[in-house]
This record gives C-alpha cells, structure tokens and sequence, in this order.
C-alpha cells in the first residue's frame, strides 16, 4: 500500500507541487495501478535477463571532431529569461 | 470524387498527367479543413503560407519540366511532438504551449526533401499518453465517424485528419499503440515500424525505448510510399539501426498463397467485444480463401504485457520529462521563491493530469526500495513476451489480432478510470515492448463504425506487412470506406 505520506515524498522527487485533492486522488489511483502491476510478481522469472533495449546495439561511436554549433541567439531564443548569453534562473541558495 | 478524398498516388498520377496542380491539391485540402474542422478538431497549428510556398516550388518543378518525387505535394499533416523549426511544437502541453524549435526531426525533414507539403500540426494526448485524446491540454479532437466519439490517442488528430481529408496522410508516433488504435477507430491504414527504422531525432521523448514515428495514410501503396520516404539511418539518433533500406513498394504484390499467420488465442478473449471478432474471423476467411495457412496459436505471456509497459514506459517518462524546469523553454511561473520553487510550480501548472500521474508512477517504481520489484521485474517480463514473439515467428510469417478491443468509445466514457483506458491498449502494447513492426487496417465497420485489423511481423519485415494487408485490400473494400462528418459511411 502506498500512503498519502509516500504520495508526498515521490511528488517531491518528481518535483512536482500537489495539491491536497490530488494527493488523494494519486494515492488512490497509484494504488489500484500498482495492484494490477502485482500481477507480475505470480511469474517466475529466476534466470531471466531483463530487456532494457530491443536492437542488439552496444555503443554508438563518432569521430572526434569540432561539427556546426548552434548560434547562441538560436538556442537563447525560448528561454523564458536571459542574461547575455546565459539562461538565467531565480537564486538558487 | 473531391481531390481530398484521393490517395497520395491517386494525386501524384494526377501532377504527373498535369490535370491539376500542387496548388490546387493544397488549395482542396485548405478547403476542406475550413468546411470540417469545427467539428473534428485536428489540429493544433496551421501553416497554409508554408504549405502554399512548397506547392508552388512543385508546380515550379513541373513546369520546368524537371522529375517529381513520388510524393511531391502530396499534403502531410504531422503530429505535435515532432519537431518543427519555426512551427510551434507543444505536444499538446501548456508546459511547451509557446516552444517554437530550433530545429527539425529527421522524419519531418525527410518529408520536406521529398517535396511534401506540411499542412500544419495535429493534437494529440499531452506528451502522446493517452488512448482518446482527451488528455490535450488544449482540445478534444473528434472522430470523423462520430463527433460523440474519440478518434483514439495518443496519434487522435493525425488519425482524425487522415479520415477526414484534412490531410492525404500524416505522420504520428506510436508508443503501445498510439498509431494503431487511434488507425483503427478512424477507419485508415496506420504502421508502427520495427523499432530503429524510423530516427526519432526531434520526436519528443516519451518512453524512449519503445516510441517509434510512423505513417497514416488512406491505403497499403501510400504506406509503402510514405515508409520509403522516412525510415532509414540517421546518425543523429543513436539507436538508429544501420540497415539498408529496401524500397516498399515492392512488397505491393496481391498473393499471399502458402504463407502462414497465426492468430493467438490471448488476442481473441473474453475482453475483445462480439463484433470486433466477427469482422477479424471474416478477414480471417478471406485470407485462407486468398491461399494463406491461418491457424490458432498461443502467446502465453500477453496478459503480463500491460503492467509491465506501464510501469517501463512511466519509468522511462518520469526521466525524460525532467527536462521540463522552466530553465530553457516552455511554461516559468512568475515570482519563484527560489530554484525549487520555480520548479515545483511550473511542472505543476504546465502538467496536466494523466502526465503527472504517469512521472508519478514511474518515480515511484524508480525510487529506492521498489527498482527490484516493479522496474526491474518489468524488464525480465519483456524479455519473456519478446520471446513469445520470437517464438511465434519461427513458426509464422505474421501474426493477426484485432487492434483495439472495441470500436471508438464515446468522449467521456473512460476519463474516470486510468484501469479501464489503459486496458484500451492490451493488443498493441506487446508489440512495442518487442520493438516489431505492425500494421492496423480497416476491415469493415460495427455498428457503423470502423474496425481494425492488426497484423504483427518479424523485425524488419514491414514489407511481409505490407504484402498481406495490400492482398487483403486488393480483394476487399476494406480501406474504401470514408465517413461523412457527423455520422455515416460512403
């Protein structure tokens, strides 16, 4: 069983503010959805490698070499607030 | 027939002949989307000047004399999470409400170097988590069959334009069945491509390892055409797979005598509803009329498909959609306390709520404690239904199911129960978790309402895909059936 206390505590890993009629509302759905996901535990999968990837791709490598870069005004051009060429952000500590 | 009921060859045929232009088609399809789109509700962005540009540049080329590609001004309409540069990309998200890109998905470039002509941007479910739609942050959009109804999801709008002749074809993503099931309930063709065929370098990521780009179109050829246009290598996606690329369309043959397709019993049980079945056993006789060898077989871990894609898609979501901080791009709420604050706050008003559910869910069986037995046990289930698959294939050159359990439901019907909506996606979501390519096909209509075929493949083998569903087409009226708006069929 989930609590309303663990609700709590993954909002704030997800970063995410609730409020107090969605904390319920996810503390019954997570619940009701973690009971069906029980239903995997009846398999035996002792020995099973688990599949993370479907394609039989290790690593992908480049050379090593300077490409094209985006002009800064571009990347800029959605941040919310800028200072120079930096994407600025309210205090941190 | 109006020029936005034709097939994108029908049209190409037509260019080609010079009995219409570029500009005409785009003109008809404008058209078409001012008379209907009230009502059904496709997109979430237009862009006529960008569109009526590309048709001139092909009706420059024609004049000029000069070759067109096969589906040069052909209009495309393209689902909201591919990225556009220039064109607003929200993915249906108030968090990304004002996104405009810096740059453009492969799949979508791909369509511009074939001289496609991009109509505009089609709703989806937010972030494409969703079966109906209903989960935009901006519309609902309608089926073409039943204003009352969904068009499906997370692919709704894409599927819904196709349907409607608010496009010729379109493209959507598909990450348990968000090109199949929304496909089946508006009555078009839709394919999911094996997993790595098609680059998803600008599609915005859901559950990285199971999204895949992918066609809707009219019938079987514009598939094979539309998949010659988008899949291939792209090195800017590293789980691009580097094969070459055959042409589809000459998988376009109508026989199918002497091959072999299995139909497991999991995909026909209690839950399918009566009328769905009795359309995929019609097919199912036509097909061993048309020479195939169908029998029953069994894909024992199907049931353990849906927990496990939900609790691998929402893991690999709560991740990806970390990004969304209010830093760069998309939703900042004002007067933030501190970092934090501003964190906190913008995901929360720029979320919707089957998003936050699903970071919630997938934090949760990430989290310490609880990796081992949700996230990591999901993983050894999909290692045991992929070799269902492999199974299975040894034995079949295809595998057959229906598509969705039920036709298209009505607006509504579901939003209370996430169970019950996720149950929506048991025929597709096994797929995904293989990463195999599939196919959905119209055959024929339940209570005046489309039904859909589902037909599975090996890794790779779209054109077996296309082989079997082209021969269906070719000796049944199965994707000639368009609705008028509002309800009915021609």
């Amino acid at each position: 069983m989930i609590s309303k206390q663990d609700v709590e505590h993954v909002a704030l890993l997800a970063r995410l503010e609730l409020s107090e009629e969605e904390r319920e509302l996810y503390t019954r759905q997570l619940n009701k959805i973690l009971d069906a996901a029980r239903a995997l535990q009846e398999l035996n999968t002792d020995g099973v490698p688990p599949t993370a990837h479907v394609l039989p791709i290790q690593n992908v490598f480049r050379e090593d070499r300077a490409g094209e870069h985006m002009d800064p005004e571009k990347a800029l051009a959605n941040a919310p607030d800028r200072e120079e060429n930096f994407f600025k952000v309210p205090k941190i500590v | 027939m109006d020029l936005f009921q034709r097939t994108a060859r029908q049209l190409h045929d037509m260019l080609v002949k010079k009995e219409i232009s570029a500009s005409e088609i785009t003109a008809a399809v404008y058209q078409r989307i001012e008379e209907v789109e009230d009502k059904v509700k496709s997109y979430l962005t237009i862009t006529r000047e960008h569109a009526e540009a590309k048709a001139r540049q092909v009706d420059e080329k024609i004049a000029a004399g000069e070759p067109i590609a096969p589906l040069a001004g052909i209009p495309v309409a393209v689902k909201d999470n591919m990225c556009t540069e220039g064109i607003r990309t929200s993915c249906a998200s108030k968090i990304l409400h004002n996104f405009i890109p810096p740059y453009t998905a492969t799949a979508v470039s791909k369509l511009h170097n074939a001289d496609m002509v991009l109509v505009g941007k089609t709703n989806m479910d937010e972030f494409a988590m969703g079966s109906s739609n209903e989960n935009s942050g901006f519309h609902i959009t309608r089926n073409p069959w039943d204003i009352n109804r969904v068009p499906g999801g997370s692919s709704g709008g894409s599927a819904a334009a196709v349907a409607a002749g608010e496009a010729i074809v379109s493209l959507g993503s598909d990450t348990g069945g968000s090109i199949r099931q929304p496909a089946a309930f508006c009555g078009v063709v839709g394919m999911k491509p094996t997993y790595g065929g098609v680059s998803r370098y600008g599609l915005v990521a859901y559950a990285s390892s199971l999204d895949q780009i992918g066609p809707f179109t009219k019938d079987v050829t514009d598939m094979a055409h539309m998949l010659n246009v988008i899949c291939g290598h792209d090195p800017l996606d590293s789980t691009s797979a580097n094969i070459r690329q055959p042409d589809f369309t000459q998988h376009l043959v109508n026989d199918i005598k002497g091959m072999k397709i299995g139909v497991p019993r999991e995909y026909m049980a209690d839950g399918i509803a009566p009328p769905v079945k009795e359309r995929i056993k019609e097919a199912i006789k036509k097909l061993t009329e048309l020479g195939a060898y169908v029998e029953e077989t069994n894909m024992p871990h199907t049931e353990f498909a849906m927990p496990a894609y939900y609790l691998i898609a929402t893991a690999e979501a709560s991740s990806n959609l970390a990004r969304y901080d209010g830093v760069r791009y998309g939703l900042r709420v004002e007067d933030a306390r501190d970092l934090v604050d501003m964190f906190m706050r913008s995901r929360s008003q720029g979320f919707g709520d089957e998003v936050k559910r699903r970071i919630m869910l997938g934090t949760y069986s990430l989290s310490a404690g609880y990796y081992d037995a949700y996230y990591l046990k999901a993983l050894k289930v999909r290692t045991l239904i992929k070799q269902d698959f492999d199974k299975a294939f040894e034995k079949y050159d295809v595998l057959l199911s229906p598509t969705s359990p039920s036709t298209a439901f009505k607006i509504g019907e579901m939003v209370d129960d996430p169970i019950q909506m996720y149950l929506q996606d048991v025929c597709t979501i096994p797929v995904n978790l293989a990463g195999i390519p599939a196919l959905s096909m119209p055959c024929g209509l339940a209570d005046n309402l489309p039904v859909g075929l589902q037909l599975m493949g090996k890794a790779f083998a779209e054109g077996t895909l296309l082989r079997v569903a082209y021969t269906l087409e070719q000796n049944t009226d199965f994707t000639g059936l368009r609705p008028v708006i509002g309800g009915g069929a021609q």
